[in-house]
């Protein structure tokens, strides 16, 4: 069985005094990925903002093994898990090579990020021709391939990838989903992505995991899910 | 005609102490996106520092270098005791904190080095240039050191890593952290180099207008003025803001008839105002454009 | 910065303490507290009485700058031109009208919202610290204009003005401190009263619907522009008339007591109190003006510094003002309680 590279146990998160996650059980494993589906409001996001440590939590998360308990954001990106949160995060005035050069900033390894930044246009050839611009310029498809691309140049072993597809038109998303494969394929990344496009992501994902109000009612093979009668229903329009 | 080229060319020349402090806020400002009301009374009391160090027999160069890095370790010590505890706290309740800051520092630096004023040496001379005494070698100087200061910060943030790095966690600090940036160091380290540059700044006002605890006061006034009118997200904005303030000044006392010497400061600052309403972020700033 | 929302300043925390609710206690303590300002002055020294006066004339002051700046969001510096338009209104009218004392506070009032008004309508197109530059201007700019020569024959000059505290009316048995004193209570009454209907109305919620989201209240039919200059004018009118009270209280105006040093205590006295909180004025005004002399009391040559450092351990206790603390401690004590 492969290790769990992500797990979180009786995970529970608050907004100021209000408690909005009820102890989750999660688990992403080595070169998997998971995804977390839900409806809006369902705790999503938060479950994500929670293993980024950018919001109050108790109960346990660990990577590969190390708790993530009470450590800053920018720590925890340093042990390699790299998010790309909802809205892109994109620094709309620094140009698209310098959104990359800032992924790439807790890094020293001056070669190994020139080639990192090359092999992101490899995979993005629109961001090459658009590395001098301004990235606040960029359409929204283009954003978030950005927000993909700075969010590798970590060298990341899990991305946490918060509704990639949200706003973007449909065949935009084909190509960013085909490119999410191909990483995790290629590049043995794997992920937690939580989307509200529950087709595409049951499509990628091997194991899935449903949310409402804060509480996982659902678990298992995405297959499964994808068959199941109630998430047919649900989520999937039919 | 003569009379108006003389009085540009003064009030460049004093301006060009405003460029200097303005730049300081800038700096700050860029860094934190906060005003920092308590930037002059700093840069008095490092000018003290250096003062003190002279008279304790260091020679110029060291006392000044000695300072500036004095006071770069100080901004950021201020930062990390003082502001990273509240950094949670509403925007205002930190304007509180710089209020406070300034009067201790005000107080202490009476308290130490008492009020009465003292001469501060240069090391440029005061030989008068261009005839007339309109502007000093020292004045000439203070430029020189302040467009220095200028092109250092400017290849610092455009060609350096932590330069970028520092951009990006003022820019966005959520983005920032996500990336694996220490948006908390990066901040007293901007506080840090504001600080040093105000020392500067204090180091090379105070041969012109003499060394007391309250010697800043009118400054800040200016320098503020200047960063804001340059547009507070450049530098070289802020920079030609002092100048252009400088220059206001001198021309509003001198061709404003019978209240412009009383009412300068008063003219200055209205003008500024003015301006504003014409251009809401600065002359060289750059209007945000924010999706709804 | 994640901040309480400002609206729920304005009320009482839910929940009870010993079987009455939490709104039955503040009510009480309301009642208690005016029963013991009423009685006050009949039981202390004269010289506190005027302390306690001035301390309620700066909160009348310090409600007006809350008006800006805690349900509106405009930022404002200059505060203290439109205290200081106020007082000399008042010693003016005094001096050189012989216009009665308690007809000086509308014309006072009446003076500055023109002046607000009129400064709030080009400064409303700018925002945060271009505001901030522009009042700025305006508290820097107020001693020089009062000094300058022109307008010497009004105002005195550098020398400025005295008047003299009226006597009580009607031959009650009261001196002139006491008499001040209920006269500005009642005044202060008034405006407090105001305050509070202003900010439950439908006006005062398009006031804080532009503070909270410009954009989205402008979508609603909030017309921005005229409310965001409508508040500047009400705001320095309460400043305003607090400076005519403290023209009356101190029976002198001088163009240095009206610095920027006067709209850097007014503004600590708004964060003290709590920005966006009506009853949080009044402690900032005691504040404002008991604490710098706690501070030279501790030390006459580091008075200043005294003062910053109690300053910042009040802001580390107390991040939002002392309104939210108390509310606070208050919920704390409920929750405690069931």
């Amino acid at each position: 069985m492969a290790a769990m590279l992500l797990e979180t146990v009786g995970l529970c998160a608050f907004y100021g005094a209000t408690q909005v996650l009820f102890g989750l059980d999660l688990k992403v494993a080595e070169g998997g990925v998971t995804t977390l589906l839900g409806a809006n409001g369902a705790g999503k996001t938060t479950t994500l903002r929670a293993v980024s440590g950018m919001v109050h939590t108790t109960g346990d998360i660990r990577f590969r093994g190390q708790s993530l308990a009470g450590r800053a954001t920018e720590d925890i990106a340093r042990l390699g898990i790299a998010h790309v949160p909802q809205g892109r995060g994109t620094f709309v005035s620094q140009t698209v090579e310098e959104n990359l050069q800032i992924g790439a900033m807790s890094r020293r390894d001056r070669a190994g990020i020139s080639a990192d930044i090359e092999r992101a246009y490899g995979y993005f050839p629109r961001l090459k021709e658009r590395r001098k611009q301004q990235a606040g310029t960029l359409s929204g498809g283009e954003q978030q391939m950005l927000a993909l691309a700075r969010a590798l140049m970590l060298r990341p072993k899990l991305m946490l990838l918060d509704e990639p597809s949200f706003g973007l038109a449909p065949l935009i998303v084909r190509e960013l989903f085909a490119i999410l494969r191909t990483l995790n394929r290629a590049e043995k990344v794997s992920m937690l992505l939580v989307e509200q496009n529950a087709s595409l992501a049951l499509d990628l994902a091997d194991r899935a995991y449903l949310i409402e109000t804060g509480q996982l009612v659902m678990t298992g093979a995405a297959h499964d899910l994808r068959t199941d009668e109630n998430v047919r229903r649900a989520y999937l329009g039919y | 005609m003569d009379l108006f080229l003389h009085q540009v060319l003064a009030g460049v020349a004093t301006g060009s102490i405003y460029a200097c402090l303005a730049l300081a806020i800038v700096m700050i400002y860029q860094t934190i996106n906060h005003l920092n009301f308590a930037q002059g009374e700093m840069a008095m009391f490092s000018t003290f520092i250096a003062w003190q160090l002279m008279q304790w027999g260091a020679p110029y160069w060291l006392a000044f270098a000695g300072t500036a890095a004095f006071s770069f370790a100080a901004g950021i010590t201020i930062e990390r005791v003082l502001f990273r505890p509240i950094h949670n706290a509403p925007v205002l309740s930190h304007v509180v904190v710089f209020i406070a800051l300034f009067a201790i520092l005000n107080s202490l630096a009476g308290f130490i080095w008492d009020y009465n004023v003292k001469s501060f040496p240069t090391p440029f001379g005061s030989r008068s240039l261009f005839g007339d005494g309109l502007m000093s070698s020292h004045d000439a100087g203070m430029m020189g050191v302040t467009l220095a200061m200028l092109v250092l910060v400017y290849v610092f943030f455009r060609h350096t890593r932590i330069g970028l790095a520092m951009r990006a966690a003022a820019a966005n600090p959520q983005s920032a952290r996500l990336s694996g940036i220490r948006v908390g160091w990066m901040i007293a380290l901007g506080w840090g180099m504001a600080a040093a540059i105000g020392a500067v700044a204090g180091v090379m006002i105070a041969p012109v207008v003499f060394l007391d605890p309250n010697m800043m006061n009118s400054i800040l006034v200016y320098g503020f003025a200047g960063a804001v009118v340059g547009g507070l997200t450049s530098p070289g904005g802020a920079v030609l803001g002092g100048f252009a303030v400088g220059v206001i000044e001198n021309l509003a006392g001198t061709f404003i008839p019978y209240v412009g010497r009383e009412l300068k400061l008063t003219i200055a600052l209205f003008i500024i105002v003015v301006v504003l309403t014409v251009k809401p972020s600065g002359l060289f700033g750059r209007t945000v454009v924010t999706r709804v | 910065m994640k901040q309480p929302l400002k609206s729920d300043l304005m009320q009482a925390p839910a929940g009870t303490v010993a079987g009455l609710s939490i709104k039955t206690w503040s009510r009480a303590a309301v009642i208690a507290g005016v029963f013991l300002a009423l009685l006050l002055p009949l039981a202390i020294k004269d010289f506190l009485v005027f302390q306690l006066t001035l301390a309620l004339i700066y909160a009348v002051a310090i409600l007006g700058l809350n008006l800006l700046t805690g349900f509106n969001g405009q930022f404002s510096l200059g505060h203290s031109a439109f205290y200081g338009i106020g007082a000399y209104t008042a010693a003016i009218l005094m001096d050189q009208a012989d216009v009665a004392y308690y007809w000086t506070l509308p014309a006072a009032g009446a003076a500055c919202f023109i002046v607000g008004f009129l400064f709030g309508l080009p400064a409303l197109r700018l925002e945060g610290l271009y505001l901030a530059l522009a009042t700025f201007a305006l508290a820097i700019a107020m001693p020089q204009l009062l000094k300058s020569t022109p307008l010497e024959p009004w105002t005195g000059g550098v020398q400025g003005i005295v008047i003299l505290k009226p006597d009580a009316p009607f031959g009650l048995p009261l001196n002139s401190d006491q008499w001040l004193y209920y006269f500005t209570i009642l005044t202060a009454a008034l405006m407090y009263a105001g305050a509070v209907n202003l900010a439950r109305s439908r006006t005062g919620r398009a006031i804080m619907a532009i503070r909270d989201n410009p954009i989205a209240a402008s979508a609603m039919g909030v017309d921005v522009a005229l409310y965001k200059s409508l508040t500047f004018g009400v705001s320095a009118l309460y400043t305003g008339v607090a400076g005519a009270l403290g023209a009356i209280a101190v029976q002198f105006v001088a163009p240095d007591s009206f610095t920027f040093n006067l709209a850097i205590a007014l503004f600590v006295g708004l964060v003290i109190g709590g920005v966006g909180s009506i009853p949080g004025t009044l402690l900032g005004g005691l504040f404002i003006l008991f604490v710098p002399n706690i501070a030279e009391e501790v030390s006459k040559g580091l008075a200043q510094a005294v003062y910053g450092v109690i300053l910042i351990a009040v802001i580390y206790l107390m991040p939002s003002g002392a309104a939210g603390f108390i509310r606070l401690i208050v919920g704390r004590i409920a929750r405690s309680w069931t």
